[in-house]
């Protein structure tokens, strides 16, 4: 599947969903937090319905899909208004936007509806960039930094590009690039668990491309990803971490503050 | 990495081979560097993105045409090959496929056959069945014939012997070739494969090639090579036989080059091979070479499950390029061998389970971490994550309607499995139950199992956070 190409970005709205998915919720909430409090800090009100709990990903990828599609389907009327659909995550942003109509497919009115609500999902960085169109004030001291977009971020979304943009809004950044930067983590959702083999030989390659750039911390859009890489440096001893990209250009940009 | 036995592993040992070879680092860091070295080999033959995407736009029509033709064009081809001169077989399966090519060949009393390099005569286990019938079939093509020399089997589609160092490959020579002597010169070591083939070809009664492309409206068979084996192969012993998979046929000569343009950029970052062979008949009676006698072989072995249904039929869209293995961070970590099928990589995990089955398969397709690089360099833009997502998915359930059924369905269906997702699509589908869930695990985060299964071989423990973003994002209000 080729990456968004060219979306055509609405004007900057005053309000937006969060759909904070399911991983985030439980491991890395803060995460979610720093991306509501960089969008309110944009002006913009963050509307999270309680009711939401994952984008069904995890059952699609692993060949249940009606499963997938329940799980999907209680989410589709929880986002009423036209207000955007943040995600901050690549590849659950990918699930809704770039599969939902495809799980669909077989029954018109849910076809309509998923392609209604794919229409107005923008992975977090995406709509950092081209529709709340940020600027960032650097607020920190100079620092290497390495990036790591996920797969489906990266190759479903366009991602790597706009956390790329963004970095390079801060002036003390400097982001280094690591050796088969484009190269899976392998966390790869229930891949991980499956085939942890391979994945682990893939996560270790990966800490060590990303150790070797000398970058004090690395970045990542997508908390599966970040969290495999992090664990894995914990099982290491290894006190080399990743953060979420939202919480790393709160953290820059000095907070309430931080707006230029 | 232990050598491979003749006969292929069952796939269902992924796991175990998988483990072994990741753990080989020899094994990694020479498949790493191979794959690295064809890669940036390939991205040097499409420095204009939007160039290679008109290129696989054009290229994937092609091939979708093609086969949406593909009962038609068989006869025809068929048709326009008897009118060359060209004696046609169809095979259902690989035996059907063996018995026919040792037919032709006792028929000629061969005592060898030299064999240029074709993946469907491997798929087919060709070389085992001239072995039970006392006839010798010696690959012809360098890597080909290393891996035959050492009993083992091609660990990549487009280079065989990707998974040897030029030591090894040093080392088997002088054990296994008479009166070589050890050298680790590549040029003399290929000099030494020169001197021994070159007599073969002139000995063999029989030459089996592949076939990149079948073209209908001719009844040209086109191989495309870098070594001119499979020139020898194809035009000095009397009888030429060519085997290949139904779906390589393409309607007219006009398709082929911008398939073949993709095909040698995609595989190994060349432009154009060395031999480039259009083979259309027999020698005629006014002509001083060629065989005298020309077989195709066109074998189904499953081809015909893949092409009944619309989303699994893309599979056959396949030119064998290898960019896929090639870009997969899964296949450069383990290898060819550990997939235990002809085909490894993400095209043999969406095309092994159609021509061996699921029950033997389904392993292959979960072994995808679905990061998409395979389906972003596809020539002809199979889009392999979806196909399997697909697999998985059939593998669960037992035949549907509007799902034509597949050999092995449902054979990794599990009580525990439907269970699982059963339970997890309960608590995602109930709100409060799973926000109930999420506030027991953060009280009780304390208790979360030190041991999490494949998680934690490599990685401490997932635990969850002290609240959950709904709690906090509830607390604010």
């Amino acid at each position: 599947m080729d990456a968004a190409g060219s979306r055509h970005y609405p004007e900057k709205p005053e309000k937006v969903y969060l759909f904070g998915t399911c991983l985030i919720d439980l491991f890395c909430p803060e995460a979610g937090m720093n991306a509501v409090r960089l969008l309110e800090r944009e002006g913009i009100e963050v509307l999270f319905p309680a009711d939401q709990t994952c984008c069904g990903q995890p059952a699609h990828s692993s060949g249940f899909p009606e499963q997938a599609r329940a799980v999907a389907l209680a989410q589709f009327r929880l986002f009423p208004e036209a207000w955007p659909v943040i995600v901050p995550s690549g590849s659950c942003a990918g699930t809704m936007r770039r599969h939902y109509p495809a799980m669909f497919a077989d029954d018109p009115r849910l076809l309509a509806q998923a392609t209604a609500l794919a229409e107005r999902v923008f992975e977090f960085s995406e709509f950092l960039v081209h529709v709340a169109r940020v600027t960032l004030g650097d607020q920190g001291g100079p620092a290497r930094v390495a990036l790591h977009t996920s797969c489906a971020a990266r190759r479903e979304m366009g991602t790597h590009e706009h956390a790329r943009s963004l970095l390079a809004q801060l002036a003390a950044v400097e982001v280094v690039l690591h050796e088969h930067e484009s190269e899976c983590c392998g966390f790869g959702g229930t891949f991980s668990l499956k085939h942890p083999a391979i994945s682990s030989a893939m996560a270790g390659d990966k800490v060590d491309a990303l150790k070797e750039t000398g970058a004090e911390t690395f970045v990542s859009a997508d908390c599966g990803c970040m969290l495999s890489l992090n664990h894995t440096l914990q099982k290491r001893r290894d006190g080399f971490q990743g953060q979420h990209l939202a919480t790393f250009l709160w953290q820059r940009t000095g907070g309430e503050g931080g707006r230029r | 990495m232990n050598s491979q036995p003749l006969s292929f592993v069952p796939a269902s040992e992924f796991k175990q081979r998988a483990a072994a070879a990741v753990a080989d680092d020899h094994l990694r860091k020479s498949f790493r560097g191979a794959m690295d070295f064809l890669i940036n080999k390939r991205a040097a033959q499409f420095p204009d993105p939007a160039a290679l995407e008109s290129q696989r736009s054009l290229a994937e029509h092609i091939r979708k045409y093609s086969l949406a033709r593909l009962p038609e064009l068989l006869e025809q081809l068929e048709q326009k090959l008897v009118a060359n001169g060209v004696q046609v077989h169809w095979a259902e399966n690989a035996e059907e496929a063996c018995a026919i090519i040792v037919g032709i060949a006792r028929r000629h009393s061969t005592k060898l056959m030299v064999k240029g390099k074709s993946m469907v005569s491997e798929e087919v286990e060709l070389n085992h069945a001239m072995a039970d019938a006392g006839i010798e079939a010696l690959e012809s093509d360098m890597g080909e014939y290393i891996v035959q020399l050492d009993g083992e089997k091609p660990s990549h589609i487009i280079m065989p012997a990707i998974h040897k160092t030029r030591e090894q490959i040093a080392r088997l020579f002088a054990e296994k070739v008479p009166g070589a002597a050890y050298t680790d010169s590549v040029d003399e070591l290929i000099g030494i494969g020169r001197a021994v083939l070159r007599e073969k070809f002139m000995s063999a009664e029989v030459g089996l090639s592949g076939v990149n492309f079948a073209v209908a409206e001719t009844g040209t068979l086109c191989l495309v090579e870098n070594e001119g084996n499979g020139r020898m192969c194809t035009t000095v012993p009397d009888v030429h036989i060519a085997i290949t998979g139904i779906e390589k046929v393409v309607e007219k000569l006009e398709h082929v080059p911008p398939l073949f343009g993709l095909l040698t950029r995609s595989a190994t970052g060349q432009a154009i091979t060395t031999y480039f062979n259009m083979i259309s008949g027999p020698r005629k009676p006014d002509e001083k070479d060629g065989p005298g006698e020309m077989h195709l072989v066109l074998v189904d072995n499953g081809r015909t499950q893949a092409y009944s249904d619309e989303q699994m039929r893309s599979t056959l869209q396949c030119i064998r390029c290898g960019a896929c293995m090639n870009h997969c961070p899964v296949y450069t970590r383990i290898g060819g061998h550990a997939y235990g099928t002809t085909y490894p990589g993400p095209i043999g995990e969406i095309i092994s389970p159609h021509m061996l089955g699921l029950a033997a398969t389904h392993v292959l397709p979960t072994a995808s971490s679905l990061c998409g690089a395979c389906g972003e360099v596809c020539p002809v833009r199979i889009p392999i994550p979806e196909l399997l997502v697909r697999l998985r998915e059939e593998a669960q359930h037992d035949a549907r309607p509007g799902h034509a059924p597949m050999v092995g369905q449902g054979a990794a269906k599990s009580r525990l499995a439907d269970a699982i997702w059963s339970g997890w699509a309960a608590m995602y589908t109930r709100p409060a139950l799973y926000r109930a869930f999420g506030w027991l695990a953060t009280r009780f985060r304390a208790l979360t199992p030190p041991m999490q299964g494949g998680w934690t071989v490599s990685r401490t423990p997932m635990k969850p956070a002290r609240r959950t973003l709904h709690e906090l994002m509830a607390e604010r209000e």
